[in-house]
């Protein structure tokens, strides 16, 4: 076991290398960081935009593999992924970013698998009956409509709710109220309220696209023998379904899952954005939108080392609910 | 006593709505009493498995049942899933074709047989409910039950799978099994083990059996009565020996006559049952095999007959209106289905011949990889283990074997005509090891293969024209030339040439086969190599392609290479026959001596295990018994690879043991034939169990 994680880990550290490298070279030769200090007024002296962007190692004056080579050897010595355009350390803004994403999203994703594998299952059992077709043209449409849509339908109907029952049960705007004093359970409930919209957003989200994987998984499994053999054996059609049909179904589901899981951090920068949590999706796209090369690809990086452990995660799981491909 | 356990009354099946509706079973009755074996045959499409899982409840809910099914007592049609989930695994328990799917992958069989006992009796405790597994793993024939109990299904082969199904429908002491072709899905010699196993767990459970299957030697060995059903319906009845001796309904005689018979001589051509049963989509008017029937006149399609009693005798039923004609002899069942004649063969001179195909120690090893990032070889499938054959001009060569014995994997080899990992291939006595890939495409066209699966060999996007002149392509021939050429093909193999312009799901099965002889002889080879030909196939049609084979051979001077697993089969066409077992040919020589005196005990087991279809030769004759499944083929073995089975070591005195243990024996002539066993001359051991 230990030798089989050895071997995993070095395939994973190449991988990410690679990743990182070919990220590195995409945002370095696209994003401009000269653009930033361009049509100011009064304009910034050539040589003062020369002595920053040296600084921050984005020099376009550098050719390319030279400033690749010093932000590598920085971040193996040193463990630092540079200096962000704004002048604070990319590695701790990942750190206090990707906190925040963590508590958007972590109970959307588990919410939206579970609700999404019982509505999945319910849809097969009940394949081409009212639940399922109403499931399944309940999810296309979701699927359809663009997460700031949604975001802002929610919003609206929040706002009417506020002013109807003229009070703050709804309240969405950051993480948190700025500036609110109180004891644990004040500071606990207000996160509670501000995290319901975009919860609810993520959460219907999510249980779209997984109720539609496990239907069809469960589909699969619905027909096998090994089912006919359970309720041959005494079970009754709904307790062979789970018993024996859900437990299978489950297997597939367990790859969509991890990666989901995986990607949790950097996987929800629409709605970030919409709810104006500063998380690592809004930090990437502002990296972007700021011509931020050592920001951009630290997120990069940071992301390509979430997919790797996704996968192992995956694995694991794969592992753990299929006795066949037991090593 | 005089309710029956099981009372099956006019029992309906329909599937799907109006204008779409199969009628699948369409008034079938039957009883079976306390502790009785019925077999209840049929071929595919006959309603057989719909009526039985009709008795468990568990048919797909778009099915439309009436009638009564009364088990002990209760109606059965009245119960909803709940109330019959408690007689289901308790007192009704089923046994499924194909075992490996039978079973969930992600629970231990111990679980599983555990999950049926606790289902019925909710205080068993853990402890006692693993106890009682072990102990049915023990009845069933898995060794180291204690161990084994904790397998997931994949890690048992399909005979164990079939042996642990078997365990959990005994589990409740059930007063009746339904076994659905419990063999179908398995090897000969397991199939012998698999029905053994059953007749132990109905002894021990003193419960009734049903046995569904399509093979008329399965049950003519173990029931006590037989129902025969055609086309949703039940035809005839009566018990075993009475229809397998005097059969009153011309479907169960013309079946009984189409079967290859291992103890029958082989000169005998078999009798085709030609046509195909009726689709079940409409409710036939008259009888529904009238078709198909060489007895049937005008009256026989006024009106479906109804089964009643032959000669008086109430224990045996037909459906037909001749059946009392048939029963007194008046119309005599062999003036039903004739022997069709021998077609005319020039005798071959072997000798003269040289052999138009010839393996000589051909060896296939395949490595076995682990790991996906460092993969690492971990150990040798051989595959092929030193094989050598011929195949004489105008002769037909059977390879027997059970599966993973390299069957298939030789003619593959034979096949590419290509250079052999070890050994020399020759093809028309040319070695295939010097061949140019021009000379190559050319001898493609002398030797071309048959394939097992007739729905999966033929591509259902083109036409019957494209297909058989497909390989007419390659070598460009003109257009016109090839269709006169399909047309010539399809006639030659008993089929319209205006079929051409059909598409292979318009065809039934042996139709389809004929399909692929066809296109396998319109480049116009002279060898042929069928890998399993007509196992795909049902009984009834089976003769039709065998003889079909035949007369080919006769009319253009074919070679065959016949790989098959089925021996009765084999013993009909081959005329020298080799037996292959792990990656090596164990006995080979001319057929009729190998098939009357085998020499090697597995040849001895393999013929002993065919089911023959007849009563009074299964209850007679003894079995040698083959112990447990194949060895896995990367376990290295010293000495006789056969040893771990072998009915014979077991007996022989231990100065003899050691010698299999430690001398791989070669192969050497012993009466006419190459025997590869220490022992071949002895006279046969009295090895039967």
């Amino acid at each position: 076991m230990a030798g089989f994680l050895l071997k995993r880990l070095l395939n994973y550290l190449a991988l990410t290398s690679v990743a990182t490298i070919l990220g590195y070279l995409l945002v370095s030769s696209t994003l401009n960081p000269e653009a930033r200090f361009l049509g100011r007024n009064p304009p910034v002296p050539q040589a003062s935009i020369d002595t920053t962007l040296s600084r921050l190692g984005v020099n376009p004056d550098t050719p390319l593999l030279v400033r690749l080579g010093n932000w590598i050897v920085n971040l193996v010595t040193t463990g630092s992924l540079g200096t962000s355009s704004r002048g604070t350390e990319v590695t701790a803004d990942i750190f206090a970013r990707s906190g925040t994403s963590l508590r958007l999203l972590v109970i959307g994703t588990i919410l939206g698998a579970l609700i999404g594998i019982a509505i999945g299952v319910w849809g097969a059992v009940r394949q081409y009956k009212a639940p399922d077709q109403i499931t399944t043209y309940a999810s296309f449409v979701i699927l359809a409509t663009p997460v700031f849509v949604l975001a802002v339908l929610l919003m609206i109907t929040a706002t009417a709710i506020n002013r109807t029952t003229d009070s703050q049960i709804f309240n969405f705007t950051g993480e948190y109220t700025p500036g609110l004093t109180g004891g644990f359970f004040t500071i606990l409930g207000d996160r509670i309220v501000h995290l319901l919209l975009p919860t609810i957003s993520l959460t219907v989200f999510a249980v779209a696209s997984y109720s539609r994987y496990q239907r069809s998984a469960m589909l699969d499994v619905m027909s096998a023998d090994y089912i006919r053999t359970a309720r041959s054996k005494g079970r009754t059609r709904g307790s062979a379904m789970i018993r024996h049909g859900v437990r299978v179904a489950l297997i597939p589901m367990s790859t969509f899952f991890a990666y989901s899981f995986g990607l949790i951090l950097t996987g929800a920068s629409v709605t970030e954005l919409a709810f104006s949590w500063h998380g690592m999706g809004e930090y990437l796209i502002t990296s972007i939108r700021n011509n931020d090369i050592n920001a951009a690809a630290g997120t990069i990086l940071f992301t390509s080392i979430l997919v790797l452990i996704s996968g192992t995660l995956a694995d694991f799981l794969y592992a753990a609910l299929d006795p066949r491909v037991r090593v | 006593m005089t309710e029956p356990l099981l009372r099956v009354d006019d029992l309906h099946v329909t599937f799907g709505g109006q204008g779409s509706a199969v009628h699948a079973v369409r008034g079938v009755s039957y009883e079976v009493n306390r502790g009785e074996f019925l077999g209840i045959v049929g071929e595919s499409g006959s309603g057989k498995s719909v009526s039985s899982t009709a008795v468990m409840g568990l048919l797909p809910s778009s099915a439309q049942v009436s009638g009564s099914i009364r088990f002990d007592g209760r109606e059965l049609l009245d119960l909803d899933d709940r109330e019959l989930s408690r007689i289901r695994g308790s007192e009704i328990a089923m046994i499924f074709q194909d075992p490996l799917s039978a079973l969930t992958p992600v629970y231990t069989i111990g679980q599983q047989i555990i999950e049926g006992l606790k289902l019925h009796d909710r205080s068993i405790s853990n402890q006692a409910a693993r106890a009682r597994a072990v102990e049915l793993l023990g009845v069933v024939g898995i060794p180291n039950p204690q161990r084994r109990v904790d397998s997931f299904p994949h890690e048992f082969s399909g005979g164990m799978r079939q042996r642990a199904m078997i365990a959990i429908a005994i589990a409740n002491d059930p007063k009746l099994i339904i076994a659905d072709e419990p063999t179908t899905a398995l090897d000969v010699t397991i199939q012998a083990q698999i029905l053994e196993v059953l007749q132990t767990a109905k002894d021990i459970t003193g419960a009734a059996v049903v046995l569904i299957t399509h093979d008329l030697g399965v049950v003519a060995g173990n029931a006590d009565r037989v129902a025969v059903m055609y086309a949703g319906r039940i035809v005839e009845q009566a018990p075993v020996d009475t229809l397998f001796t005097e059969p009153a309904m011309p479907y169960t005689v013309g079946l009984l006559r189409s079967m290859p018979n291992m103890a029958a001589p082989r000169e005998e051509r078999l009798v085709p049952l030609e046509g195909r049963p009726p689709l079940l989509t409409t409710i036939p008017t008259g009888c529904p095999f009238a078709d198909r029937c060489p007895a049937a006149f005008a009256a026989c399609r006024q009106g479906e007959p109804a089964l009643a009693p032959v000669a008086g005798a109430a224990e045996h039923t037909a459906a037909c209106i001749r059946a009392e004609e048939i029963a007194a002899g008046t119309l005599r069942r062999p003036d039903i289905f004739p022997r069709p004649e021998e077609v005319a063969v020039a005798p071959v001179a072997r000798a003269e011949s040289a052999p138009v195909v010839e393996l000589k120690d051909v060896k296939r090893t395949f490595p076995v990889m682990k790991g996906t990032v460092f993969r690492r070889r971990i150990g040798t499938v051989k595959a092929v283990d030193g094989v050598t054959f011929s195949v004489d001009r105008g002769t037909t060569l059977g390879l027997v074997g059970e599966s993973g014995s390299g069957k298939t994997t030789t003619i593959l080899e034979l096949l590419e005509l290509a250079k052999a990992q070890h050994g020399t291939i020759s093809v028309n006595g040319v070695d295939t090891a010097t061949l140019t890939a021009a000379d190559r495409r050319k001898l493609r066209s002398e030797i071309q293969i048959v394939f097992q699966d007739p729905m999966a060999s033929l591509d259902p996007r083109m036409s019957v024209e494209d297909i058989i002149a497909e390989p007419l392509t390659v070598v460009d021939v003109p257009k016109d030339e090839q269709r006169r050429r399909v047309a010539h093909m399809l006639e030659l193999v008993g089929l319209e040439p205006s079929f051409a312009t059909r598409y292979p799901h318009q065809f039934s099965g042996g139709q389809r086969q004929r399909i692929g002889i066809a296109r396998a002889l319109i480049v116009e080879p002279k060898i042929l190599v069928l890998d399993e030909p007509v196992s795909a196939l049902d009984v009834s049609v089976q003769a039709g392609v065998l003889n079909l084979l035949e007369d080919l051979k006769a009319q253009l001077g074919l070679s065959y290479l016949f790989v098959a697993h089925d021996l009765a089969v084999v013993r009909h066409i081959a005329d020298d026959v080799a037996v292959m077992y792990l990656g090596r040919i164990v006995e080979y020589g001319p057929a009729d001596l190998i098939f009357s005196d085998p020499r090697h005990p597995y040849t001895q087991a393999l013929f002993s295990a065919v089911p023959v279809p007849d009563p009074q030769v299964e209850r007679t004759r003894s079995r040698v018994l083959l112990q447990g499944d194949l060895p896995s083929p990367l376990d290295e073995i010293t000495g006789c690879p056969f040893r771990s089975r072998c009915p014979l070591y077991k007996l022989l005195p231990e100065d003899r043991q050691r010698r299999c243990a430690e001398e791989d024996p070669a192969p050497r002539s012993v009466h006419d034939r190459d025997v590869r066993c220490h022992w071949a001359e002895e006279e046969r051991f009295d090895v039967a169990v």
